[in-house]
């Protein structure tokens, strides 16, 4: 059989483009891990990290932000509003904005928006904890 | 015969125009690059987000989903029409409008009220003194600085306008980018949402076709694609129509550059001509002047 194809897709880029042997997806009813001849499978997907291994072996892990993940025929697609390849994470960015929602969190104000800066907090500090390993 | 003087100052005019076009079409081809790089990364993840989408509806049959329902009697139907904001663009704005326009006459003689929702200021302009059409909401100064929150609001008005029941169609009308040389005028049907009649899905699977797992249920995920494929779909228009309206100066820029470059060689001619007559009479002139003495 076929091996499999993943794919990630945002708005802005295709960033990632390989041939995979095991994908593990943060999906909203928890991690699942994908291997090829899989069924096929659509899932929605939160915000954390993907972890593939590519043919050679090496591991590698991406920053998904909300999306879903479509799997059919060996080809599993994420269609992610943005991702970013761990080596590529702007830990000093990513720093700048965990403090950022921090502070307005820490602002007992009615004007804060509470889920946002919680979704925010939360995505930076899966960015720094991919950027640390 | 006009004077030496009046055909020196046409030909001085008509090439400070040449520069200016030439100017305009340097810099509409600097913008297409970014522009059209922009929509060439977008489209794979529209074309997915169609895919993905297109799958799901057709597995929820008689879906819940108010977006997918089909509203039995139309009374009211929004036309998203998107333009550029500047002209000087050859016939492409003009084209998008016409053919929403199209569109708004049809449907008005059916008896549907048209409303317009305008981004770039050609088409908000066009159509906001259109008697009968309602102006939703008009965008101007947004095309050169495109992101997706643009689209998303666009998006979220019809959106609740539709599950409300105060849209009963909705169409986007853009210039899609297919080539430097191309940029048609593209009419599509955003709601209701329409899934491709089933031998196609029937080709399209034609992979061992088995059941889909869904986590979490159709619905729910049904609930969040949708609306974000109208966003995606907005925006697609959005980026496609900024790419071609670029695309489509740089040619009208060319073209004109070139009318420049012959006027100014044909009122070269005329000039020399001029000057050759002038110069004839005067020794016609003296000629006669001389015999006149002698005689």
């Amino acid at each position: 059989m076929s091996e499999l194809t993943l794919e990630v897709v945002t708005p802005d880029k295709t960033v990632v483009s390989t041939v995979a042997t095991v994908v593990m997806c943060p999906g909203v009813a928890g991690e699942f891990g994908v291997l090829k001849n899989h069924i096929s499978l659509l899932s929605g997907l939160k915000v954390g990290a993907l972890r593939y291994r590519t043919e050679s072996n090496e591991e590698h892990s991406v920053f998904i932000n909300n999306g879903f993940a479509d799997v059919n025929n060996n080809v599993l697609t994420v269609l992610a509003e943005s991702a970013e390849m761990a080596e590529d994470i702007d830990a000093a960015r990513a720093e700048a904005a965990k403090k950022r929602a921090e502070d307005r969190l820490a602002d007992k104000s009615e004007k804060v928006d509470v889920a946002r800066a919680e979704a925010a907090l939360h995505r930076a500090v899966v960015r720094l904890s991919l950027t640390k390993k | 015969m006009p004077s030496l003087k009046d055909v020196k100052m046409k030909i001085v005019g008509v090439g400070k125009t040449q520069q200016i076009t030439k100017a305009m079409n340097m810099v509409a081809s600097a913008k297409l690059r970014g522009a059209q790089a922009r929509i060439e990364r977008f489209r794979p993840y529209a074309s997915k987000y169609r895919s993905v989408l297109t799958e799901l509806a057709s597995k929820v049959e008689g879906s819940s989903n108010p977006l997918l329902e089909v509203h039995k009697e139309v009374k009211n139907a929004a036309i998203i029409v998107v333009t550029s904001d500047r002209g000087l663009c050859g016939s492409f704005n003009a084209a998008i409008i016409d053919k929403a326009m199209k569109l708004a006459r049809e449907k008005q003689a059916a008896g549907v009220q048209v409303k317009m929702i305008c981004v770039g200021r050609k088409g908000r302009d066009a159509f906001r003194r259109v008697p009968g059409i309602e102006m939703l909401a008009g965008y101007a100064d947004r095309m050169g600085s495109l992101d997706f929150s643009l689209a998303s609001t666009v998006a979220q008005t019809v959106i609740s306008g539709y599950e409300a029941g105060e849209l009963d169609e909705v169409f986007l009308a853009y210039g899609e980018f297919v080539s430097m040389a191309h940029q048609p005028p593209r009419l599509i049907q955003l709601l209701p949402f329409e899934t491709p009649n089933n031998e196609e899905t029937a080709e399209k699977a034609s992979g061992p076709a088995c059941e889909y797992l869904y986590e979490p249920d159709e619905e729910q995920l049904l609930g969040v694609i949708l609306p974000q494929y109208l966003k995606v779909q907005t925006y697609r228009g959005m980026l496609d129509t900024s790419a071609s309206e670029n695309a489509a100066r740089m040619a009208a820029m060319d073209n004109a550059t070139r009318n420049c470059k012959d006027l100014i060689n044909s009122l070269t001619l005329l000039y020399n001509k001029t000057r050759q007559a002038s110069i004839t009479s005067e020794l016609i002139d003296i000629v006669g002047g001389a015999e006149a003495q002698n005689g």
